[in-house]
């Protein structure tokens, strides 16, 4: 059927239209000077102060995140679906995380305000009832440990949703094996379990960390800006206080795309290794 | 075979549960608290929020805009979907590569790109947030309700229920409108609530291009009035709750999973 391609019409028109054009533009504005142009001036500012440190707070906040919410994420992850535990927790556990991944943004970093706050419940309770007021020891919410603490909200579940089908792969048949064989509970997860879930855990924390790196709306929200990010720096230049270089913008943006991109590009072959055991 | 939940397990999923229900037990217990003095327990909060028409006005914007998106995502990828797995099936892994290009975009790189690129384009386009909202979140819902639909035409046979379909007489229209899509309502519909959740949340496009939708009104609240804006970011967790819970009722015994959305 020659032909068959033209029903893809008008699916490859609208992503034309609204996500390649202009993802196009951006790429094309990050190369161009204030005169039009091709210049690799906007691209170099990337490497000086602000964006330098907004570039390096980014990643080491995706970085943190990724690697403490995949580790929470996998442990809770496992304790749910292992042996013993009743069933009915594994199902509540996959519709809570499906809530908590979805709920971001606004409405989560006020209900971090509301417990983490310098006036939130928790803070006061720790100050009224044990002693310790957290802010008089140097514990801040809006600053980058905050974020990262508001951001494991969505990260965690998150990881809990990716990593659970990998778990379900690992067969009984393997443990009793390997039990059978005398081998001990750790030398079975650092001989067996481990190798086997390597991929699928990689590739979620890849996962963890773009989607740590793309956030914006959690992160103004907390700290309006005070703390300096790639996306919230982007979201300053567009709002336009500053008639500064629009080029800049573009540039900062692409940046974050390449960082993605690079994640993908790993991601992909990971994944197609992760599906070999499932089954 | 353990018989008994095993002690780390316990452990592990109390931290997990203290973690993930404090924030919420805290927002709970500060929207309680009076507006003027602070002191527990009033629902004065959930009164104010309730009779502030702009709540009203705003949630209404997002409403539409959530469904506006459901139905152009659904239109357009139902029949695209379908067609790629009947005719084109060696393409998949071409449509699958588009979805992974808006986690390569994410909002804040889109709407940079966006506002740049439909600058000077018309007024009931650019303007409105029926018009350019709608445009870029059909590009956010793209990878939900492709991977959705996606798994749902592979659970079914569509060779055989088009040709059945078709030595019965049917057109492509209607083998497509009475066949087809009563036979992926399940996928569609969550692949439609997981969008409704993102939409009812979406923040960074909408604030960037200025429309005021309902989280744009969340975060004027949030700044402006402590106590009720507790009480609203209940009310939005409750919105994102219902679509999830909606969802795993609806395809309760069908193996689905999804991934989280816009942050």
């Amino acid at each position: 059927m020659p032909l068959a391609w033209i029903g893809l019409l008008p699916f490859l028109l609208y992503a034309l239209l609204f996500l390649l054009l202009p993802a196009g533009q951006v790429l094309v504005g990050a190369f161009q000077g204030l005169e039009g142009g091709f210049t690799l001036d906007n691209i170099r500012e990337l490497f000086n102060e602000p964006y330098r440190t907004a570039f390096k707070n980014s990643i080491e906040v995706s970085l943190v995140t990724a690697l403490v919410g995949g580790l929470l994420g996998f442990l809770i992850a496992y304790s749910a679906i292992r042996d013993g535990t009743p069933r009915w927790l594994r199902g509540t556990l996959t519709t809570f995380s499906g809530v908590a991944a979805n709920f971001a943004g606004i409405p989560l970093a006020f209900a971090f305000i509301a417990t983490l706050g310098t006036i939130g419940i928790v803070t006061q309770f720790m100050t009224d009832q044990l002693g310790i007021n957290p802010y008089d020891h140097g514990f801040s919410l809006f600053s980058k440990t905050g974020v990262e603490l508001t951001y494991l909200y969505f990260q965690i579940p998150l990881m809990i949703l990716v990593i659970s089908p990998a778990i379900d792969g690992l067969r009984r048949e393997w443990r009793e094996a390997a039990a059978s064989l005398g081998a001990s509970a750790w030398q079975f997860w650092w001989h067996v379990g481990i190798p086997i879930l390597m991929p699928s855990l990689l590739g979620a924390m890849i996962l963890l960390f773009g989607n740590s790196f793309a956030a914006y709306a959690t992160a103004y929200g907390l700290t309006g800006g005070g703390v300096s990010l790639v996306p919230i720096t982007i979201g300053y230049l567009l709002s336009g206080d500053v008639l500064d270089n629009p080029h800049l913008g573009q540039a900062l943006a692409v940046g974050m795309f390449v960082v993605l991109a690079v994640m993908v590009l790993v991601y992909l072959p990971l994944q197609r290794r992760a599906s070999r055991w499932a089954r | 075979m353990r018989r008994w939940i095993a002690p780390s397990a316990v452990v592990w999923l109390l931290i997990g549960a203290a973690y993930f229900l404090i924030p919420l037990v805290a927002t709970l217990l500060f929207s309680l608290k009076g507006n003027q003095t602070g002191e527990c327990c009033t629902l004065g909060n959930y009164g104010e929020i309730l009779h502030d028409p702009q709540f009203w006005k705003n949630i209404k914007i997002s409403f539409i805009l959530a469904l506006e998106t459901i139905v152009i995502s659904l239109v357009l990828l139902v029949p695209t979907v379908y067609w790629v797995n009947l005719k084109l099936p060696r393409l998949r892994p071409v449509i699958g590569f588009f979805a992974l290009v808006p986690f390569v975009v994410p909002p804040i790189i889109l709407v940079v790109g966006l506002l740049d690129f439909y600058q000077g384009s018309p007024r009931w386009f650019y303007a409105e947030p029926y018009g350019f909202l709608v445009a870029a979140y059909v590009i956010l819902a793209f990878p939900y309700i492709y991977f959705a639909l996606d798994a749902g035409f592979r659970a079914i046979d569509i060779h055989t229920l088009t040709e059945a379909s078709q030595s019965l007489g049917a057109g492509w229209p209607t083998t497509l409108a009475r066949v087809i899509v009563p036979n992926i309502k399940g996928a569609a519909l969550a692949g439609a609530l997981l969008t409704l959740a993102i939409v009812m949340g979406e923040y960074t496009i909408a604030s960037l291009a200025s429309f005021d939708t309902f989280p744009v009104y969340i975060q004027y609240v949030n700044q402006t009035k402590a106590y009720p804006a507790a009480a609203l970011t209940l009310l939005s967790f409750g919105i994102t709750w219902a679509a999830m819970v909606a969802i795993v009722f609806g395809l309760r015994g069908r193996g689905q999973a999804q991934v989280g959305g816009a942050h």
